[in-house]
């Protein structure tokens, strides 16, 4: 018995061990504490989450192979690590945009989040088909109720009903393809289905056909084409938070399993799964992007152009190298920050005036220069400008789709790239250029969540000037999958 | 170590635009001093490299690297050589010129300053680097505080339209180079950007007949190659007066350079290939700029279109690819960039005080503004390629650069320095003397001190150089410069 669990077990899950213990802490201090000190369950959620990550760094660093832990149901590796990193920053930084506002005051909201993001954090280590539908759905059916959490907003409660009803479908064409692979192998863990393809074993149009089922549930995750359609409509009903959350953390998730899946199960069918990633993504960020042109509510602009991102996104992974993993995992941390970023000074700026067109972020550099800024930081980092993190991070991708022979993708993403600079140019002339309405007062946030954004902008520029260190442990990450 | 000049004159604005941005923004004058010292700083140190740079020992100088990202091979490398000394003193005399002009900025100038400065960074970034990647990372910096600036403190009428046609032109442009130094950067093999490794890749001549026609191009956009032309005539107008001197005075020239040094210089086959029929297009710049430039009733977009005719030289004397056409087509970005700076300086301190652009409606500025009158014909004159200037040290040797490749487009170029006679005869006639409408000629005053030192400094440099081509070192400089490229191009 005693040998049963050893350190290294629970090492490997040591920032999920901590999630559940902080989960605790919030539904304690959440009975306890009353009226405004409720506000400081959002400042323990993101300390929490902050320590945790620390933690992490420091002792929950794998050894440099890979290894299954918990019968064989957890991967231990760098690419586990780097993602859990990153699901955990994105919960942190929603929790502090939210505690500003009443629906960050309840003990629910940051329960949900924390469970939400333990799914995500076993998604990424997951080694085996069960792990991974359990981590799936653990980190989906928390979002669908925050989507729906401002529940006396009628838009709201559509978003979640709609949530669920995609995201129940699409998880139950993913179980589908599940249950045809353990049907024709008999088998669950990632790394033995690989070898049960190589074999033979399974017919290949049923490889096929699993594939394409797996990919769905994915493209779902991701709202990649088509399957991009809940996007916007539950973006725009949810909290704007919550909607940051989903479009980063959650999307990354799905990029998690979908790399690990794709890479791990089926190698043996890379030519094949290369090209359809590779129209997936060019439909993906030309809709998206083409569909952003003509928003008028920055919410569901923000929708879109984060599904034009998962097309950029996926010409680092239909490159199908260790370099492509490695710009992809590059571009996702810090499509996290930014994007964030970009929904946080929405957040603030629309909660604030009560309105999130376009046309009322009009004259927002005279109303608040520092919104103002930190919004051109975010946007222009979308775009993909130096010195910003998008910029590094587009080239990354672009070069590992140049290298994998990807050349037309690479160009269907470069002309995406000059019409997601022009709708941001827009937002920015609204922002910058146009005067406020008369009589608009001059605006002011909570410090703590403009901080926090302050320092997110800060952090997307050091990612777009000293890339190195990052760009390091994404590679890190992707060689893992090797 | 050494000390590290050129990392200093890059950095010095962004960091300057940084602290402006925390400084508070009613505090107008202490922006508008911090603006100008970080201007005069880059100024002096711009001169210095200038001045110092070691001609007899040729080759890039004052050189620094940095790892940048190990695992791709990109490092921060800087280096200054015959090319692009003289331009790095351009940036600083447009930058410290632009400053002094726009003091009277009233709307926001600390985003105005901050803006600029960080357009300035990315323009010296590009001049000195050595690394491709890094070559396009000061590149976009340099494209997109264009935007907001041309959009937010440009001419109200045009600015939404110009400001956005030029990003995205020039967004597409550096795209389509982008994809091109890529594919560069994996057929060598050579796991690195370094302009040095890439120089010696030996591409197959068929690899850089293909990809020649991208990297140029994209960077010629910005350039103002024709037919890629028409956002700049539009952007020129719509920016305002600072604005336009860095856009049209050193920003073209980015293009122009970069589309040197990594379309020509590492692709020098692809080069000759191609440059036959770049010429032409090159000709329709010189022609048909100037030609548009004559047909123009607005002041500034006769300067704007009369950029895009000398920027067409630029072009020409590159395609020439032998000695003179190449040392012409340095001088000659030196010499347009502040001859343009200095056109629209004195188009701005008319439009601020007449309020109107129509030729037909000005007059009679000589007697109110002599200064600015006497500025204006010396760079007339520069633009005529009147000997004694520096725009006939640049031109000439263009043409006779033309000449050694193709006599009858030397011929048909000529065409347009007769053009550019009469438009800026016309200018001066019609703006300068004449009679001035009585609807404003009450209320004109003569132009500040500090806009008669911006002035005096731009058209002294024109006149220096025009006299003393070699003293002043500018013609050695570009000739030892231009001994490199050859050399790239096969010891032509």
């Amino acid at each position: 018995m005693s040998n049963l669990i050893d350190q290294t077990m629970i090492i490997a899950i040591l920032p999920e061990i901590g999630l559940v213990v902080l989960i605790g802490l919030v539904l304690l201090f959440g009975g306890i504490w009353k009226g405004k000190r409720l506000k400081g369950l959002g400042w323990l959620t993101a300390a929490g989450l902050g320590v945790l990550i620390v933690l992490s760094l420091v002792f929950a660093g794998p050894q440099a192979e890979n290894q299954l832990v918990w019968g064989n149901m957890l991967h231990h590796d760098w690419y586990g690590l780097v993602f859990r990193l990153i699901f955990m920053l994105g919960a942190a930084i929603t929790a502090i945009i939210a505690m500003e506002y009443d629906y960050g005051q309840k003990s629910e909201f940051y329960i949900l989040l924390l469970t939400s993001t333990l799914g995500m954090n076993l998604m990424a280590s997951a080694a085996d088909l069960i792990m991974l539908y359990l981590a799936f759905e653990t980190a989906s059916i928390p979002l669908y109720v925050l989507a729906g959490f401002l529940k006396r907003e009628k838009s709201s409660v559509e978003a979640g009903f709609k949530y669920l009803l995609f995201g129940a479908m699409s998880s139950a064409l993913m179980l589908f393809g599940f249950s045809l692979i353990y049907g024709f192998t008999g088998m669950t863990n990632l790394a033995d289905l690989a070898q049960a393809v190589v074999q033979g074993v399974f017919p290949p149009s049923a490889v096929l056909v699993s594939l394409l089922l797996v990919l769905i549930g994915f493209s779902f995750k991701i709202s990649a084409f088509p399957f991009h359609f809940w996007a916007p409509d539950i973006y725009q009903g949810a909290a704007t938070p919550i909607s940051g959350f989903l479009s980063t953390a959650s999307k990354a998730a799905g990029f998690s399993v979908l790399l690990r899946v794709m890479f791990v199960v089926y190698p043996s069918l890379t030519g094949q799964w290369q090209l359809i990633l590779g129209i997936i993504s060019g439909l993906t960020m030309t809709v998206g992007n083409i569909i952003a042109l003509t928003q008028k509510d920055l919410k569901r602009l923000l929708a879109y152009s984060s599904i034009a991102h998962a097309g950029y996104i996926l010409i680092g992974i239909s490159a199908a190298s260790a370099f492509g993993v490695g710009s992809a995992v590059f571009y996702i941390g810090t499509y996290l920050l930014t994007n964030l970023t970009a929904f946080g000074a929405v957040a603030l700026a629309g909660e604030k005036t009560g309105s999130f067109a376009v046309d009322d972020f009009d004259g927002l550099s005279r109303r608040s220069p520092g919104l103002a800024l930190i919004m051109l930081v975010s946007l222009l980092s979308l775009a993909g400008m130096p010195p910003f993190g998008g910029f590094i991070a587009k080239v990354l991708v672009f070069a590992a789709g140049v290298r994998g022979g990807m050349l037309w993708l690479v160009a269907v993403g470069a002309l995406n790239s000059i019409i997601g600079l022009f709708y941001y140019l827009i937002v920015l002339k609204h922002v910058y250029l146009y005067l406020p309405q008369e009589g608009a007062p001059k605006l002011t946030f909570p410090k703590p969540a403009v901080a926090t954004l302050a320092l997110l902008s800060l952090g997307i520029i050091v990612i777009g000037t000293l890339f190195s260190p990052w760009y390091h442990w994404a590679l890190n990450a992707a060689q893992n999958l090797f | 170590m050494q000390f590290p000049i050129i990392s200093v004159i890059v950095l010095t604005p962004v960091v300057t635009g940084l602290i402006l941005f925390l400084l508070p923004g009613e505090r107008k004058n202490l922006i508008r001093y911090t603006a100008l010292t970080a201007a005069v700083i880059d100024l002096l140190l711009s001169f210095w490299v200038y001045l110092s740079y070691d001609i007899t020992a040729g080759g890039y100088q004052f050189l620094e690297k940095f790892t940048w990202l190990p695992q791709l091979g990109i490092s921060y490398s800087v280096g200054v050589d015959g090319m692009n000394a003289p331009l790095v003193l351009l940036t600083g005399v447009v930058m410290f010129t632009g400053v002094l002009i726009s003091w009277g900025i009233d709307d926001r100038p600390r985003e105005f300053f901050g803006f600029l400065f960080i357009l300035a960074t990315g323009v010296f970034g590009v001049f000195v680097s050595l690394d491709v990647f890094m070559l396009f990372f000061f590149y976009e910096i340099a494209v997109f505080p264009m935007y907001l600036l041309i959009s937010i403190w440009g001419w109200k009428k045009t600015r939404e339209y110009a400001a956005m046609k030029l990003t995205l032109y020039l967004f597409i442009g550096s795209m389509v180079s982008l994809v091109g130094a890529l594919a560069m950067y994996f057929v060598s093999g050579m796991g690195s950007f370094d302009m040095f490794v890439l120089q010696d890749a030996n591409f197959s001549v068929a690899f850089q007949r293909v990809w020649f026609p991208f990297v140029f191009m994209g960077f010629a956009v910005l350039g103002g190659i024709w037919p890629f032309h028409n956002w700049s005539p539009d952007g020129h107008v719509a920016a305002p007066t600072a604005v336009s001197m860095f856009h049209a005075g050193v920003l073209m020239k980015l293009g122009a350079f970069a589309a040197l040094r990594v379309g020509i210089m590492l692709l020098p086959e692809g080069a000759k290939f191609w440059m036959p029929y770049v010429i032409l297009l090159a000709l329709v710049n010189v022609v048909y700029g100037a030609f548009i430039a004559m047909r123009q009733n607005d002041f500034k977009y006769v300067i704007g279109f009369s950029s895009v005719s000398h920027m067409g030289l630029v072009m020409m004397g590159f395609a020439t690819l032998n000695a003179d056409g190449l040392t012409g087509a340095g001088v000659q970005m030196f010499s347009h960039g502040i001859m343009t700076a200095l056109f629209f300086a004195v188009v701005g301190m008319i439009y601020d005080r007449a309020h109107t652009r129509q030729i037909d409606e000005l007059g009679g500025f000589a007697k109110k503004m002599p200064f600015v009158a006497v500025a204006f014909i010396v760079g007339g004159l520069v633009s005529m390629g009147m000997p004694g200037f520096s725009g006939f040290v640049a031109e000439f040797p263009i043409f006779m650069g033309v000449w050694q490749t193709q006599p009858w487009i030397a011929v048909v170029a000529s065409i347009s320095i007769v053009i550019t006679a009469s438009y800026i005869i016309r200018i001066v006639t019609s703006v300068f003397f004449g009679k001035m409408p009585e609807s404003y000629a009450d209320h004109i005053g003569d132009v500040a001190l500090r806009d008669k030192i911006a002035l005096g400094l731009l058209s002294a440099l024109l006149i220096l150089i025009g006299i003393l081509p070699y003293p002043t070192r500018m013609v050695p400089l570009v000739t030892s410069g231009v001994e490199n490229i050859l050399r790239l191009l096969g010891g032509v």
